[in-house]
């Protein structure tokens, strides 16, 4: 399912306005990247397309069809799932009562559904009656998105998935979100830790005061020398040389 | 629930079923009583120890069961659609205090469920046509078969097991899934698609029904019902009752209603000086064990 923001502008008030006329395109199957600086709009982005903020005009479209202000609920309805940033689980509650609320929005099936997540996850599996709390960062972020991935989502959009996890577990993660696209899930994420992201992403799109400043396949933008530039702030003009 | 906590669950269901046999009327007034604080406290409990969200307005809806009950019993209803008639009222008020829910929280919220409480007192004191105002209602019939003080403890002690039994299916159901996610964090909930409006109404609108039941209980207790049960002082009492036991531990307002209706009994020796220890007791409580007397056993265990 592909993605399109047209001239999409949001904010959290009437004063405070993030996404500034942003346009871009995410492409079926493919991970795409937003990097930018911090407040460039990169979380919001994600925020306003699972509707979480109501974007004050412009039009957001998934396979052509408009979807702008619809609630989180149709959102999951449509087949988009959303990891947000940080710690997303209900600590006090059990592995599996976490992953029973991920299928909150299914009418049946939900017993299916758990077991196909839980053999893509063995460790989960073995953490099923624990308190969800006392799982490692990593097996906590592979619950989050185990529980995302109930829903046979077609869109999943995650917002920092390697935060707080050690090296080896965000490869882990990003190799997880890999196989995901190459079975056909779109994929937008937002990624701090670029270098990283950008060798599993397929695109890449820079972020800068709410709207996109650059757009390039990851594997070019890898190998940009001015690279730090893009997500520490400054321009992504190119000096004339 | 453990081996050693069934055991101590069952040994207490039964010691409570036997306990009638060696007391007065008095006694089994009291554990009575006992029951009906029990049915609102798990009511209250839902609302606030298992949703998250605040209620100083319990007793108004406890009120409302009452006086529902007691103005349809005076007109000849059977206590067995009064009891329906009570909860559904109460749930249909329960959903409309709701809504304030939707746009406050915590302490703004409790404050919008007070007001709610002091209109209701207001309401039964001043409407004299309706609830009788400061005189009451009195010869509020039992129904038939349990109009004994023992029968009916029994009466209401099943009612309460019943009641009980509801709650734990909630609360293992989905619903309870999707509270419990509700008082954690409701954005998050909100990220997995959980209805926030709908499970927010609900936890009030279930509450105030366990109220109303309670409220319909205690009227054909006491027979007679004037407004000052029903006063905001009761809805705090129910509310300590809550936390004192273990807000959102199942057996928290069985222990707390245990306190609250038992410990002035026993203290009663200290006459005016009552109050001042039960005052003290909750302070030291509320210090060293916010999560109420239920959390002991872990607190041994983690120390």
């Amino acid at each position: 399912m592909a993605i399109e923001f047209r001239e999409v502008v949001a904010g959290y008030s009437p004063t405070l306005t993030i996404l500034n006329e942003l346009s871009f395109t995410a492409r079926e199957g493919e991970i795409t990247l937003l990097i930018g600086p911090n407040g460039a709009g990169k979380s919001t982005a994600l925020k306003t397309l699972f509707g979480l903020l109501t974007p004050r005009s412009g039009d957001i479209r998934l396979d052509g069809k408009s979807v702008a202000g619809t609630t989180p609920r149709e959102m999951l309805a449509h087949g988009v799932a959303f990891v947000p940033q940080g710690r997303n689980l209900f600590g006090g509650l059990s592995v599996l009562h976490n992953l029973e609320l991920g299928g909150i929005t299914l009418k049946s099936g939900l017993r299916e559904r758990i077991e196909e997540v839980l053999a893509r996850f063995p460790r989960i599996r073995e953490r099923l009656h624990n308190q969800a709390s006392t799982l490692s960062g990593g097996e906590q972020k592979q619950l989050e998105i185990g529980r995302a991935l109930l829903l046979r989502p077609r869109v999943l959009l995650i917002d920092e998935p390697s935060i707080g996890l050690s090296p080896l577990i965000s490869q882990e993660v990003f190799r997880l979100l890999r196989t995901l696209a190459d079975a056909g899930t779109t994929i937008l994420m937002v990624e701090q830790n670029v270098r990283s992201a950008l060798n599993f992403a397929d695109r890449a799109l820079v972020l800068e005061m709410g709207r996109l400043a650059l757009e390039r396949p990851a594997g070019e933008l890898l190998h940009e020398p001015d690279l730090h530039r893009l997500f520490l702030g400054g321009s992504v003009q190119r000096k004339p040389s | 629930m453990s081996k050693v906590e069934v055991t101590i669950v069952g040994a207490a269901l039964i010691a409570i079923a036997l306990a009638p046999l060696g007391l007065k009327n008095y006694g089994i007034y009291l554990l009575t009583l006992w029951c009906v604080y029990v049915m609102a406290g798990m009511g209250l409990n839902l609302t606030v120890g298992y949703a998250g969200q605040m209620s100083i307005g319990h007793a108004a809806f406890v009120g409302i069961g009452a006086y529902t009950a007691a103005i349809l019993m005076k007109l000849g209803w059977s206590f067995w659609l009064v009891l329906p008639a009570a909860a559904l009222l109460c749930f249909a008020v329960g959903l409309v205090l709701g809504f304030p829910a939707l746009r406050v929280q915590h302490h703004y919220l409790a404050f919008a469920t007070l007001g709610f409480n002091v209109l209701m007192f207001l309401f039964f004191r001043n409407e004299e046509w309706l609830t009788g105002g400061t005189f009451g209602i009195s010869g509020i019939p039992r129904p038939p078969l349990f109009d004994r003080s023992g029968a009916y403890f029994y009466f209401t002690y099943g009612s309460t097991l019943v009641l009980a039994l509801a709650l734990a299916w909630i609360i293992r159901s989905p619903w309870g899934r999707a509270f419990a996610a509700l008082r954690d964090n409701p954005i998050r909930a909100e990220s997995l698609g959980v209805n926030i409006m709908a499970y927010t109404l609900l936890a009030f609108a279930i509450g105030a029904a366990f109220a109303g039941i309670a409220g319909a209980y205690f009227a054909s207790l006491v027979e007679f019902i004037e407004p000052a049960p029903f006063s905001l002082t009761s809805s705090l009492m129910m509310l300590l009752m809550v936390i004192v036991g273990g807000s959102g531990r199942f057996f928290g307002p069985m222990l707390g209603a245990a306190i609250v209706v038992l410990l002035p009994e026993w203290l009663r020796v200290m006459k005016d000086w009552y109050l001042v220890m039960f005052g003290l007791a909750v302070v030291a409580l509320m210090i060293w064990l916010p999560g109420g007397l239920l959390s002991i056993p872990e607190r041994l265990r983690r120390a």
